[in-house]
């Protein structure tokens, strides 16, 4: 499995002021459940995204605590009404303390 | 002199069967796995949300049938207004199933708009979805939908 980790944002374009917008995330991640074993039948440590915190303006609006049982390359998807253009930021924290960040822009018309 | 005829045949098909049970066997040692048992699960709805929850407002949105049990995908949406003064606070998901129950939790507010979210769990085996959403009133709502899983995303 990759170690490359990388955020991926998609906001819809053309907000006007008050929609309901989907923000879809995704991060490449192995999500390694604890669970499962290498060829010489050991654990493979767990290894997962446990956290992922979205905050608009600086002010949190979605907030994920992620168990194992998540698939590898968690994407999660939730709704934000848009009554501001702004900046939405994106952080996710793994079990090795990695933190990942991410921005996008939100344009309301 | 027929029965040893029939002898290896027989043999052959016991130890096909091992197999298999070993196979079940190797899902079901898995670290943790003693515990993923519908009694797990309800211990642990128990320690995420202090009330009861009743049945209603939460919809689940899944496959009936996952073919993978790695990447199910998941919709849960609850009915509410998502105002300022009537929100969902938390949506709790659990499997009952898995070698842990524990899925995700989310945390909402008025700012959503709608509560709505999606993501892709793994499954081991065939069980039970089980969520919960907490509203901003204090009260608890619940949906459970059951699926069937071809191929287990246990240790893979």
């Amino acid at each position: 499995m990759s170690t490359d980790i990388k955020p991926r944002i998609r906001v819809p374009q053309g907000i006007k002021r008050g929609d309901v917008v989907e923000i879809k995330t995704l991060i490449t991640h192995p999500m390694e459940s604890g669970q499962r074993k290498d060829a010489d039948g050991k654990l493979i440590p767990r290894m997962i995204i446990n956290r992922m915190n979205v905050t608009l303006n600086g002010k949190p609006v979605f907030e994920a605590r992620l168990e194992p049982a998540m698939s590898a390359n968690p994407y999660l998807s939730f709704f934000l009404k848009c009554t501001q253009s702004g900046t939405l930021d994106f952080t996710w924290i793994d079990d090795n303390g990695g933190l990942y960040k991410a921005s996008h822009p939100l344009t309301v018309a | 002199m027929t029965s040893s005829l029939h002898l290896p045949r027989r043999r052959r098909g016991l130890n096909r069967r091992q197999a298999l049970a070993a196979l079940g066997a190797a899902c079901a040692l898995a670290p943790g796995a003693a515990d993923a048992t519908p009694e797990a699960a309800r211990k642990l709805l128990g320690d995420l949300v202090k009330v009861a929850p009743k049945a209603g407002k939460v919809k689940i949105d899944v496959p009936e049938i996952a073919e993978n049990g790695n990447a199910v995908p998941v919709t849960v949406t609850v009915d509410s207004p998502m105002s300022p003064t009537d929100y969902v606070r938390a949506i709790h998901i659990i499997a009952d199933r898995n070698p842990q129950p524990g899925v995700a939790s989310f945390m909402l507010g008025p700012d959503n708009g709608k509560a709505e979210v999606q993501l892709r769990m793994r499954m081991a085996e065939s069980q039970n979805v089980i969520v919960v959403a907490e509203l901003s009133d204090g009260t608890a709502w619940t949906a459970t939908r059951e699926v069937k899983v071809t191929v287990g995303g246990c240790s893979t």
